[in-house]
């Protein structure tokens, strides 16, 4: 029995001691009809020798194509002791820490968590993580009609450059509340929030503006400017930021004159293996005034009998364990394995080593756009500064050059067509750190191809 | 256990430390010009002044805190681990290194579908093989955890009213003894929560539920077994009456641990269901999450399942989007869910198989019976005394806080000096000074014994010496915490000794 | 046991009403409520200005372990409200009847008071429900 210890001794005399005839008999509360006739869908038991056969032939149909796939998951190096650590026992099969006393290494843990990602976006307090990206801006539009203190507005202005599938996640989360999510155009030129679309909105009675930065173009938004007009409206500022970018971009603590009011993003950049979409984890930071507003788990320092120092789960009043139909969010289990990686990965590689990071990423986009721009057929679609991402616009359809360039070993990046068919055969592409010359110098020759095939058909 | 706290990480830190081999090489050539024409492209305005704080300390420093850290917690590599509610079973080290392969890590979001029909594959099976053991028509392995899946099961419940002009079913039911995330993810649908009350044995009062259903019924939420610990034995009786006000049936999967492979949800009349399948299929908790809250439902909800979910086209298999699915409730996250622990799930079940499926819900039963034969001897007051335990029991220590004034709170505690985890503590809020234990299928009798004679033990010191539990944790990092000041005197963040304010 | 002052009067949700010589209204939370919830951590009272309803949730009290409503017993619009307990949630539980008063109002009707619990009836009603 897989996993299962009892031996047929144990089985006896424990039924003995219950005074039960057999295993079945427990089940005598149950309504007869309802007993299942075994589950023949089910295959036949696999020993881990058989499991381990098959899994690693399912692994190798994935192939590992050379990608340039960004668009909210981005791969990076990640520090062979991140994973080490985090999967040991204490960590992986550890519960929420509700028993303090003996959840000391998570809790504090935590604490440190709460310490880099607020200090990182500039802001004053960090829960212990939410779900993914998308979910963070969907539990941080909640909290944001929740914490405006002057508007009742159920309005939310999510422009267009916010990454769609998390203005797709904001509505399903946000939407049966009443929440109403009302885009703003982007321009052309700079492929930043155009600002004359936002000024059109001004008088309006809205509850928060969400500014991406970078955008999901991979543009850098002028954040000052926006924060400032939308203060000025009497809005909240919900900021959704990546981790990687605030070791060299402004964090949206400083962002215009007061800052902004609630920070989210995806955290999978900070050492969160891609994974196919997930395990990630969210992350929210806001101001200490809006802290009894905000979703999700929050650990505190405090004192013991003794006076020594501990950690503990605190404000948990905000709680669906407390408040029940009144809680902030219904979110209990959140992303602490994830959350738990990250903070090493932070450790690991301290202000210094983020920063180069960041800088190594933003250089080889650049490095990849110039690139790939002399291939003929090939331009930007935006001027401006950017992290990195870039759009580039193509003059053959974009699924066509992909799948040539997937038959080449090549992810070429992701297709815009359905979400922005104003672009015409547009491609977001993506380089990080992990990105050499040769892989810059192979996708462009692969382009070219590409371009030349779909021409020629 | 460590006993010996471990200062923080940023006490370690030393300005210009780091640890150099995890940085990126710097660049040269072509790289290093593209860097010079990025960073001029790039504004002052937008660029950061200040130095996060980060630690700055070495890679052993890093390994060190973190692994002494780790040594500050119980875990169930460590400890029994009798958490009611929460299934704290085994997670087998083959289910995490078979789904950390190379390829599944590196694998993007975004690949192409043929670029995954490995991972695909597993995928399709886990869906399947979860419609085979609850019962239900088809599968979405979506949602991140079990509030996300019961988020989905109520978002879906309200569409399909919707979708059939039925705009006025707006009222979910939920029993009082129910968790807490079921009214607060009622409120999150946009839906009203009416509480109705179980009875003296535990079952849901029909009488109540006759009364409380309705034109505006949307649907009730059950646990079953309920969070009492007890199977819910009028669940046809309860099914009939809310399919007959027009009301749908959801499943809280908490529980189905209990019921694996004996009785399944889509049998006993439910329309939709969420499985945590961090509990019942052994994906780890790691401290809090990542979970999953994979969602299953009946022939009438299955349009409305969130997306993406996994098709089979011939030999081939893809992920269905809004496209296919347009009236499906949406998106709960950015990609496509936890994918990573679906896969350990589906290691899981495979290594399980037909036979290990149903052994899950009768040793998780006879454990749970064996414990609660054994404790009732040892003099402990059960919340239930004339029912069977599913996979876990209520003990209640309400006569204890009246005659000697200890608390559920204080044996819990003092369990730790045991080397116990404690139980679940003061949930369900129906039984006062209640302890909810279960102690899942993968304990031995060895455990289970050690577990009864620290609890006699305990027993024997709410008479002799009530201070030991008063005062406990002794063996702990640190002892009880001062939860009020934590609340009152917020320091959510580390900041330096001199610095304080 | 729990204190009863006989100079005001209360709701079966645990607030106090004491009629003030203006005409205005002050509100609390009983020492039955403040015993039940336990330490308080944090208190949040409503702004001045705004009307509020008879039974309507204005104000909320929270312990470590619990969070409740606080129900404004009768109309009125509100005055003041005890900006003390902000940094000071503590005096609710030192002095619920006196330093730890949460709000005042301007009642639509003062003729609302006799509607509410005296002292015997709420006393009776808390040995009712076993406190």
């Amino acid at each position: 029995m897989a996993f299962i210890p009892h031996t047929e001794h144990d089985i006896r005399e424990m039924l003995a001691v219950i005074g039960a005839p057999s295993i079945d008999a427990l089940f005598d509360e149950i309504p007869a009809a309802l007993r299942v006739q075994g589950l023949e869908g089910i295959p036949e038991a696999m020993s881990e020798m058989a499991i381990a056969r098959l899994m690693s032939e399912r692994a190798r149909q994935d192939g590992r194509p050379l990608s340039f796939l960004g668009a909210g998951a981005y791969e990076h190096h990640i520090p062979s002791a991140v994973w080490a650590i985090t999967t040991r026992g204490e960590f992986y099969s550890a519960y929420t820490p509700y028993q303090a006393e003996a959840s000391q290494g998570t809790l504090q843990l935590i604490h440190e968590h709460q310490t880099m990602i607020s200090s990182l976006t500039g802001m004053e307090v960090a829960n212990a993580s939410l779900y993914d990206g998308g979910s963070a801006v969907a539990e941080a539009a909640l909290m944001a009609v929740r914490a405006h203190r002057k508007s009742k507005s159920l309005r939310i202005l999510v422009p267009s450059t916010v990454n769609p599938n998390y203005r797709r996640v904001a509505v399903s989360t946000a939407g049966n509340q009443g929440l109403r999510f009302e885009s703003v155009a982007y321009s052309r030129e700079t492929g930043c929030i155009d600002p004359l679309a936002l000024e059109a909105l001004r008088g309006e009675d809205l509850a928060a503006l969400v500014i991406q930065q970078p955008n999901f173009f991979g543009q850098l938004e002028d954040v000052d400017a926006l924060t400032d007009w939308a203060h000025s409206a009497g809005m909240l500022v919900i900021a959704v930021v990546n981790p990687t970018s605030l070791a060299m971009l402004k964090p949206p603590g400083e962002w215009g004159t007061k800052g902004a009011d609630i920070c989210v993003g995806e955290g999978q950049p900070l050492g969160v293996p891609l994974s196919s979409g997930g395990p990630y984890f969210g992350f929210m930071t806001t101001r200490l005034e809006y802290v009894r507003a905000m979703p999700g788990r929050i650990v505190g320092r405090t004192v013991d009998l003794e006076g020594k120092r501990g950690y503990t789960l605190t404000l948990q009043a905000r709680e669906q364990h407390i408040r029940r139909g009144k809680a902030t969010s219904n979110i209990c289990t959140n992303q602490g394995l994830l959350m738990t990686a990250a903070t090493i990965y932070m450790s690991l590689l301290g202000p210094a080593g983020l920063a180069k990071v960041a800088e190594s990423c933003m250089a080889r986009t650049q490095q990849l756009q110039s690139a790939l721009c002399r291939v003929r057929g090939v331009r930007a679609a935006f001027a401006g500064a950017r992290f990195h991402e870039s759009v580039l616009l193509l003059d053959r359809p974009a699924a066509a050059v992909l799948r040539s360039l997937e038959a080449q070993g090549i992810l070429g990046g992701v297709d815009l067509s359905a979400d922005y068919p104003e672009l015409g055969p547009a491609l977001l592409v993506c380089a990080t750190e992990t990105k050499t010359d040769d892989d810059i110098e192979r996708f462009a020759n692969a382009l070219g191809v590409a371009l030349q095939a779909a021409r020629a058909a | 256990m460590n006993q010996i706290l471990e200062k923080s990480i940023f006490e370690y830190s030393r300005e210009g430390r780091g640890a150099a081999a995890q940085q990126p090489p710097a660049l040269v050539g072509a790289g290093a010009a593209a860097a010079h024409e990025a960073q001029s492209a790039l504004p002052a305005a937008l660029r950061r002044r200040s130095k996060p704080l980060l630690p700055e300390v070495s890679e052993l420093d890093v390994v060190r805190h973190f692994t002494r850290l780790s040594q500050l917690n119980f875990s169930i590599d460590t400890n029994f681990y009798p958490l009611g509610s929460c299934t704290m079973k085994y997670n087998p080290k083959a289910c995490n290194q078979y789904a950390m392969l190379p390829e599944f890590l590196a694998r993007h979001p975004l690949a192409p579908d043929s670029q995954g029909q490995g991972f695909l594959s597993c995928m399709v099976e886990l869906q399947e093989m979860l419609e085979e053991v609850t019962g239900m028509k088809a599968v979405s392995l979506n949602p991140m955890a079990g509030a996300q899946g019961e988020f989905a099961g109520v978002a879906m419940i309200r569409a399909y009213h919707h979708a059939r002009g039925d705009l006025a079913r707006n009222e979910i039911i939920v029993p009082e003894a129910a968790h807490g995330t079921n009214p607060a993810t009622a409120t999150m649908c946009g839906c009203v929560v009416r509480e109705i009350p179980v009875d003296a044995e535990g079952d849901v009062d029909i009488a109540a539920l006759e009364k409380a259903v309705g034109p505006h019924t949307a649907g009730i939420m059950l646990t079953n077994p309920s969070t009492l610990g007890v199977f819910e034995r009028k669940i046809q009786e309860v099914a009939r009456i809310v399919h007959g006000a027009g009301g749908l049936l959801y499943y809280d999967g908490a529980n189905l641990n209990a019921i694996l492979g004996k009785v399944r949800p889509g049998d006993m009349g439910f329309d939709v269901i969420h499985m945590n399948l961090h509990k019942t299929f052994s994906t780890p908790h790691g401290g809090g999450g990542p979970g999953a809250g994979a969602v299953g439902v009946s022939a009438r909800l299955e349009p409305f399942l969130p997306v993406p979910v996994v098709g089979r086209e011939g030999e081939a298999y893809r992920w269905l989007t809004e496209v296919d699915r347009p009236q499906s409730i949406g998106r709960l996250s950015a990609f496509m869910g936890n994918a990573g622990v679906l896969l350990r799930a589906y290691i899981y079940m495979r290594m399980l198989g037909r036979s290990g499926m149903s052994q899950v819900g009768e040793f998780a039963t006879l454990n749970a019976n064996y414990l609660l034969a054994r404790l009732r001897a040892a003099g402990f007051d059960l919340a239930y005394p004339t029912r069977r335990a599913s996979h876990e029991f209520i003990i209640t220590l309400r006569r204890q806080a009246k005659e000697l004034n200890v608390t559920a709170m204080d044996v819990a505690k003092r369990l730790l000096d045991y080397g116990f985890h404690a139980p679940t503590t003061y949930f369900p809020l129906l039984v006062p000074e209640c302890l909810l234990i279960e102690p899942t299928e993968t304990e031995s009798r060895e455990t289970l014994d050690a577990f009864v004679e620290a609890m006699v033990a305990i027993l024997a010191e709410t008479e002799t010496d009530a201070a030991k539990l008063k005062g406990a944790p002794w063996t702990m990092p640190v002892r009880r915490l001062d939860d009020v000041r934590a609340a009152k005197q917020l320091e959510l963040t580390w900041k330096p000794v001199n610095s304080a304010a | 046991m729990s204190h009863i002052p006989a100079d005001r009067r209360y709701a079966k949700s645990h607030e106090w009403v004491r009629l003030l010589p203006d005409g205005r209204v002050e509100i609390g939370i009983t020492d039955h409520a403040q015993q039940a919830l336990g330490d308080l951590v944090f208190v949040e009272v409503p702004e001045p200005g705004r009307v509020l309803g008879a039974g309507e949730a204005c104000a909320v009290v929270e312990s470590v372990k619990a969070a409740s409503d606080v129900y404004s017993p009768i109309a009125g619009t509100v005055l003041e409200n005890n900006a003390d307990l902000g940094g000071a949630p503590e005096l609710i539980n030192q002095d619920c009847y006196g330093k730890g008063w949460m709000m005042r109002l301007q009642p639509v009707s003062p003729d609302a008071l006799d509607a509410l619990l005296g002292p015997e009836a709420y006393a009776a009603q808390l040995a009712a429900e076993g406190g």
